[in-house]
């Protein structure tokens, strides 16, 4: 059964709002419902927000109110940088359970929730197979507290999935994703000018893009997947390899003993190294990924063209500056786009679903005459410096005519700055 | 969740027989089939300009120390004779099982050699190694590079089965690699027959080889406790720290079959240790008529 009526939590987050902004361009998909804590983050064209955290009451509300049959939890904190032990504890296993409670309420119309969990529950260990499948689990006592975090998440999925027998529950298991925008503690290593590492290991790595988490979870909607599945691009890459790929050097600073204690004057230096990462350094982990391809996904991107994507975007940042701040979150506009009767433009905000397969963001109501109307807008903008001066100049022309796309914008006209004053030095 | 029968190969016990099917709960039509069997489709593609495989191996690395330093040893330092190469399959998975010795495993490596030096095909071989292996650093580094995988049975299938590759095992495993210099040449008990195993579960031939010459060029004269848990090695034995220069001698014997034994017989242990005791006998039997017909230890 193809899910039709959403709710996706955590949808303030990089990944779960993207997920929302791909699933609004699904004509199968009637509404839409996100909740988090905080603002979104993302422009969001018929998804409706609304700002509780996990309260199963209030939730179990939302969920009967707007018949939602499918819940997808993004929410899962699956790096240490990222929240403090303890708030991570909360998010990850208090707040999965509340969410359940809620799922699980009787005369519930879930009938599918989708977990975004992570490939941590795995841990790391240089005695682990090669290739890790999806029942690989338990082989020994968690080691670190996220390890901990991801597995009682996973148990309490497992509790409620053998409670509702009538929901399907997906369990898709995530690789280290990479992408511009996120944080990790794989990507503040990589973002740093010289890589450490361990002196005496090459640890073996594989990573996820951020396109293919979203692609993968709205996959589980689309279709039926009971279980879980690792989802990790094709390809494990030594950390060398991925070092040099980015074109950097990699420093051997950490010793092969006492690595713990020589992190922690890292993070004196404000360079924090968690746990899970210094494991990593030291063991490496590859996922068999086969499980979900086997159901008929495929990913867009293989480990290597990740990490290359990853360097395109490192290059390019000090061009372009940061995505961010590009949307800001208004309830006041957000409602009037949705509700007001004044507003007639399709496109412009509470639209009808958009045509399938329509790129992110370039959903304007005129299409079809530009030369670069079937790139996405980061994929336009990496281009963009690729450019004759000429053919920027025409292309913000047009787009200033057509398109509604501000992060284009900005970046045609800073980089035509930059001609500019490089011309003239 | 339906995952509630454990893999337990992945734990590296015995392994749980291949589900065929898994349908997922909906309407007809939209069912999603995970054909268990079928994943070998799905094995990742090659990527050209890859330095590393995804076990980690550097073909530029293993090429340079291949003309180097492998090529001195096979030709000028063992003079390697080899027999009964066309034992070895041309094509698809086989797990190669030898008698070994020393804590330097030159006869893996010369095995290797030979396989790519006198097989039609060129084969490359992946040499299997103690777990333990991995956590020492740099040398963990350092073998992983040049092609060795640890011995983990999960491992293991996925080469042999998935990836239809050659692998090169050593049963006696750390025992063999701390046997004394008196007691050469006498294979001790295969501890747990599980190369057996997993050579049965991927239905794929074992090629039982005896290396000759490599039991004398790394000889074992004491080994001292102590030092085993400082550095983490299996036992530091006590020897010379380059391998002498003895004639080296291997022969691979006729491929046994392990496929047509029924259904799943690798979850009868007593086929599965019957199987390995005749593989021990093969190759012991071998080893005991070489040893008998040559003249030196050092020119063969």
């Amino acid at each position: 059964m193809p899910s039709r009526r959403i709710l996706i939590t955590g949808v303030s987050s990089q990944l779960g709002g993207r997920l929302a902004q791909a699933l609004e361009h699904d004509p199968q998909v009637q509404t839409i419902v996100g909740v988090d804590a905080t603002d979104p983050r993302h422009e969001l064209q018929r998804t409706e927000f609304v700002r509780v955290e996990t309260d199963p009451a209030l939730l179990r509300r939302i969920l009967s109110a707007a018949s939602i049959d499918t819940v997808i939890d993004t929410r899962l904190v699956a790096d240490p940088l990222l929240a403090p032990l303890s708030r991570a504890r909360e998010i990850n296993v208090v707040g999965t359970r509340r969410i359940l409670a809620a799922c699980g309420a009787e005369s519930s119309s879930v009938r599918k929730v989708v977990f975004k969990s992570s490939a941590h529950v795995y841990g790391s260990d240089p005695g682990d197979p090669a290739f890790l499948t999806e029942q690989t689990t338990g082989l020994r006592p968690p080691r670190t507290a996220l390890e901990r975090d991801v597995i009682d998440a996973e148990a309490a999925l497992s509790e409620f999935s053998a409670a509702s027998p009538q929901s399907t529950v997906t369990i898709l298991r995530f690789a280290d994703a990479l992408g511009g925008d996120l944080h990790s503690s794989y990507l503040s290593l990589l973002n740093l000018p010289v890589v450490p590492s361990i002196l005496g290991f090459d640890p073996r790595c594989q990573f996820i893009h951020q396109d293919d988490v979203v692609g993968a979870l709205a996959h589980a909607a689309r279709h039926d997947l009971p279980g879980v599945y690792n989802a990790a691009a094709d390809g494990v890459l030594a950390f060398s390899e991925v070092v040099s790929l980015l074109g950097k050097r990699l420093l051997p600073v950490l010793p092969p003993w006492g690595t713990v204690f020589a992190a922690a004057q890292l993070r004196r230096l404000g360079l924090p190294v968690p746990l899970e990462m210094l494991r990593q350094l030291r063991a490496g982990r590859g996922l068999d990924n086969r499980r979900l391809k086997a159901t008929g996904f495929s990913y867009r991107y293989t480990t290597r063209e990740a990490v290359l994507k990853l360097r395109a975007h490192q290059r390019l940042r000090p061009l372009l500056g940061s995505g961010d701040g590009a949307y800001r979150y208004e309830r006041e506009v957000e409602e009037f786009l949705r509700w007001s009767p004044s507003v007639q433009q399709a496109g412009a905000g509470a639209a009808a679903a958009a045509p399938a397969g329509t790129p992110m963001g370039a959903s304007d109501g005129q299409r079809g005459e530009g030369p670069y109307d079937d790139l996405s807008e980061a994929e336009l903008i990496e281009i963009i410096s690729s450019l004759e001066t000429e053919a920027l100049r025409r292309l913000r022309h047009y787009e200033t005519l057509h398109g509604r796309r501000r992060g284009v914008l900005q970046a045609l006209d800073r980089n035509l700055a930059r001609r500019e004053s490089n011309r003239r030095g | 969740m339906e995952d509630s029968e454990a893999n337990d190969l992945q734990a590296g016990k015995d392994p749980e027989a291949g589900v065929t099917v898994e349908f997922s709960r909906t309407e007809p039509g939209e069912r999603l089939p995970v054909r268990l069997e079928d994943l070998r489709e799905q094995l990742p593609g090659l990527e050209p300009d890859r330095q590393v495989t995804d076990w980690g191996r550097s073909e530029r690395l293993e090429n340079v120390v291949d003309r180097t330093l492998y090529d001195f040893l096979y030709h000028l330092w063992f003079r390697v004779d080899v027999e009964g190469i066309e034992n070895v399959p041309v094509q698809g998975g086989a797990l190669l099982v030898a008698n070994h010795s020393g804590i330097v495993p030159s006869d893996g490596v010369m095995v290797g050699k030979a396989v790519r030096e006198e097989h039609p095909r060129s084969r490359s071989v992946h040499l299997s190694t103690d777990g333990s292996m991995a956590g020492i650093p740099g040398l963990g580094m350092l073998v992983t590079k040049l092609g060795a995988v640890a011995d983990h049975p999960a491992n293991l299938h996925r080469l042999l089965y998935d990836e239809r590759a050659l692998v090169l095992t050593f049963p006696e495993g750390r025992h063999g690699a701390r046997k004394p210099i008196r007691q050469r040449y006498l294979l001790r008990p295969f501890q747990d027959a599980a190369f057996v195993r997993v050579a049965m579960r991927a239905g794929v031939p074992i090629v039982p080889i005896a290396v000759l010459g490599a039991e004398e060029a790394s000889p074992v004269f004491a080994r001292i406790g102590p030092l085993r848990r400082l550095t983490r090695l299996p036992g530091l034995p006590l020897g010379p720290a380059l391998p002498l220069p003895a004639k080296f001698r291997i022969r691979f014997l006729e491929p046994v079959d392990t496929g047509e034994q029924g259904d799943q017989p690798w979850r009868d242990g007593r086929r599965v240790q019957s199987l390995g005791a005749d593989i021990r006998a093969l190759i012991q039997e071998n080893l005991l008529d070489m040893v008998g017909a040559r003249r030196s230890v050092w020119l063969g």
